[in-house]
């Protein structure tokens, strides 16, 4: 058993190690968190120190990006706004996953009307695109960085309801399940013992996705004003603020278009990665 | 074959064509296209309080019996000349022979009666009333006659007739001008698209410009893209100063800076603890650093100022000097009053200067040691919230009516300030007309408002035009919110 277990490790780890996508993917995803670990502790200068005489500068030592149209320091703003968004996506993904994996498996454990509602009930929430129903949410509870995660942790939840439902239905048609059932223990039992280690590699790949989908849903939220409120430093604001001193100084829209650009490839790279380590059927396929 | 090669050709040809004319070429040069930020409630200046209502329809559409011009002087217009008593409480007015309204009816002084009338009624929904205030009764002498007279002495009553709100409508189409406007000006209403554009068109068809659009668009960014496409030809006050370096440099443009009569202020609830406390607002009015607000939030356009008053005016008294910009003396204040750890918010309404501004202030009172919440709201919010409701600690907003001074001086306003002394200047500035003891007056009056410290008083606001090269006549300031399009031309 535990040979077995060493070999599946070892094989996944040269596969990981053999994947391109995965490296990079996981590169940009570790760089994104460390700036955001290290600006729990360190800023190169404080976040909203207003300098007006120093705006726009270019990047020197003192300021390794330059400073934006108040003079304040672009890379401390960039650092801070990973934080944000890390928050951002970990809370929101969080939410999603908890309410959305609880009802997908509840629903393929009891089927009946119960998979019915959630069924249908994602549909509904799926029928309204992501942005637009945070917009709704963020437009009835007010703006803020807390109504933006709540927000965009709702939307999250049908993706994992219908994820977790799909798999772990595959899952209840196999033998040990019943056989799990058969020695008598509970539909409950099963389902932690059995079903959720067995679609833990789905949920965690869908969670990496959806990590930078609610990256790039809170910059759109701030871009419009509904997300993290001035002076606290959010990139999607960042881009706002920039938008009429585009001609004057690009770097201003440049750098958090870049961050972002970078974070939201830099998840999806290491969505696909994982998708193709972890998935047991492309496995099975080599094998075969 | 030959047919087909034919017509290929002159499809390319015509392609060439289209592709080679520079967009101001596709603008034909009898319209007039503006751009603007914030879209009028509805189109009836004596019963809004709306600027962007007078900023669409006054001098174009609409016409009182005086008009104020672009350097905020009173000129004739629907009266052509006036006389006024020894007393200076009998106003006779000549009025303009021939004018009919949009809708045919004619004007006479029957109609300068009702529209006054009108205006300064018990039930009247005028947002200012108090330019009529003095008025004792209007009567109509004969037709191309009206008499006006006062109560007491009124200095400013020809200044106050030039106002939007005392325009002169006629009593067939008063109640529908919210919708559709029927005055008497040069231009009258087409039509309104909710949400896009305002159209007037020229009474007189031999004017040059014979449709006037205005569009409004509230992002700023897409106001200069607009106007750099050729969509719009001119944007009156441009809510993006960083903006206008770029616009100064591109020969295709001008650029007018003018002043407006904006008081740009910092105004705090003056019966809120602890700014109740007169060295809690002087520290805050110590803490802030206007020219680093004025270069910061409006790229150094703006000029700054001491007490809640224009600069260009001939009775503004410079009081920038009385509380010059020093932290140490603001924590000194503070530490006076027993404050430590004040937290107070700032509510910010959308405007560029009110945001930015916002964010530079915070940065600076936290420097002197207050801790400040930015509340970014909208204007609906902010007059609900802040100016009727009065729930609020601090706000940045700039008060755009023409020496309005005034304000201090009434009950429940939103800073809740309240002083018998200012009070009694301003009964005596109303009861006076001669100009010299007038300005002394609203010279003490602006020391009285500084000195005590009401609001921090921040900049005047600039007036940032941008228009298309060969269009003349704009204006440069705006002593009124007024887009008087009635002198443009293209040339």
């Amino acid at each position: 058993m535990s040979d077995v277990a060493t070999s599946l490790q070892a094989d996944r780890w040269s596969r990981a190690m053999r994947h391109p996508n995965f490296l990079i993917g996981a590169v940009l995803t570790g760089l994104l968190a460390a700036f955001a670990l290290l600006s729990l502790v360190w800023t190169p200068h404080p976040f909203d120190a207003v300098a007006i005489s120093e705006r726009m500068q270019g990047p020197s030592a003192a300021h390794w990006l330059g400073t934006d149209h108040f003079g304040r320091d672009i890379a401390t703003r960039l650092m801070i706004g990973a934080r944000n968004s890390i928050v951002v996506g970990v809370v929101a993904v969080g939410i999603g996953m908890l309410v959305g994996v609880t009802l997908g498996v509840l629903a393929a454990a009891r089927s009946g009307w119960i998979d019915e509602i959630v069924t249908r009930g994602s549909d509904v929430v799926f029928a309204f695109p992501a942005i637009v129903s945070a917009i709704l949410i963020t437009a009835i509870f007010g703006p803020g960085a807390v109504n933006a995660i709540i927000a965009i942790g709702i939307f999250n939840i049908p993706v994992f309801a219908r994820v977790s439902r799909g798999a772990a239905r595959q899952v209840w048609g196999l033998e040990y399940t019943r056989a799990g059932l058969a020695i008598g223990k509970s539909k409950a039992a099963v389902t932690r013992d059995h079903v959720l280690p067995n679609i833990a590699s789905v949920l965690i790949v869908q969670a990496t996705i959806q990590f930078a989908v609610a990256i790039l849903a809170e910059a759109a939220l701030a871009y419009l004003g509904l997300g993290t409120q001035p002076p606290a430093p959010s990139w999607g604001r960042m881009l706002f603020d920039a938008q009429t001193f585009m001609i004057l100084d690009p770097k201003l829209a440049v750098l958090p278009g870049l961050a972002i650009a970078l974070a939201v490839l830099g998840l999806n790279l290491l969505g696909d990665g994982l998708r193709d380590v972890l998935d047991p059927r492309l496995r099975a396929e080599r094998i075969g | 074959m030959k047919i087909t090669m034919h017509g290929a050709a002159t499809a390319l040809a015509l392609g060439l064509a289209v592709l080679a004319a520079p967009p101001a070429m596709a603008q034909s040069k009898d319209t007039l296209t503006l751009g603007f930020t914030l879209e009028p409630p509805h189109l009836d200046p004596s019963a809004g309080a709306a600027g962007a209502i007078d900023a669409t329809v006054y001098a174009n559409l609409f016409e009182g019996l005086t008009r104020i011009d672009e350097n905020g002087a009173v000129q004739p217009q629907l009266a052509t000349s006036w006389t006024v008593s020894d007393d200076g409480l009998v106003y006779t007015f000549k009025l303009k022979n021939g004018v009919t309204f949009h809708d045919g009816t004619t004007f006479d002084a029957d109609d300068v009666v009702f529209s006054l009338d009108r205006a300064r009624a018990e039930d009247s929904v005028n947002a200012q009333k108090q330019l009529f205030a003095a008025i004792d009764k209007v009567e109509a002498v004969d037709p191309g006659t009206v008499r006006i007279t006062l109560s007491r002495p009124e200095g400013a009553l020809l200044f106050n007739l030039g106002w939007g709100d005392a325009v002169i409508v006629a009593p067939e189409s008063a109640d529908n001008n919210k919708v559709s406007p029927i005055g008497t000006g040069p231009y009258k209403f087409d039509r309104w698209v909710k949400g896009d554009r305002v159209k007037l068109v020229a009474v007189d068809p031999a004017r040059q410009i014979q449709s006037v659009n205005f569009r409004f668009i509230p992002d700023p960014s897409a106001q200069i893209a607009a106007l750099r496409a050729g969509d719009i030809d001119a944007i009156t006050n441009l809510n993006a100063p960083e903006a206008v370096i770029a616009f100064q440099a591109d020969p295709n443009f001008e650029v007018s800076i003018g002043s407006t009569e904006g008081e740009t202020i910092l105004a705090m609830n003056n019966t809120r603890p602890p700014l109740t406390d007169i060295r809690v607002r002087r520290a805050i009015a110590h803490a802030i650093d206007r020219q680093a607000i004025v270069d910061g939030a409006m790229f150094g356009f703006g000029t700054p100022i001491g007490s809640h008053f224009a600069p260009h005016h001939p009775a503004y008294v410079d009081l920038v000097a009385t509380y010059p910009h020093d932290t140490a003396k603001a924590r000194a204040l503070l530490a006076e009053s027993g404050q430590s750890d004040l937290k107070l918010t700032l509510k910010l309404p959308p405007p560029t200067y009110a945001r930015r501004g916002g964010e530079i202030i915070a940065s600076q009172l936290k420097d002197a040691g207050i801790a400040v919440e930015i509340i970014p709201v909208e204007w609906a919010q902010w007059l609900e919230q802040v100016f009727r409701g009065t729930n609020y600690d601090m706000t940045i907003v700039s008060h755009t009516e023409p020496m309005d001074i005034g304000i201090y001086a009434r009950d429940k306003y939103y800073f809740n300030y309240d002083s018998p002394a200012l009070k009694a200047v301003m009964d005596k500035l109303n009861a006076t007309s001669d100009p010299n003891t007038r300005n002394a007056l609203l010279g003490e009056a602006q020391k009285i408002v500084t000195g005590d410290s009401v609001n921090a008083f921040m900049f005047q606001l600039a007036r940032l035009g941008v228009w298309r090269k060969g269009l003349k006549g704009m204006w440069r300031n705006a002593p009124v919110q007024a887009t008087d399009v009635t002198g443009v031309r293209w040339e």
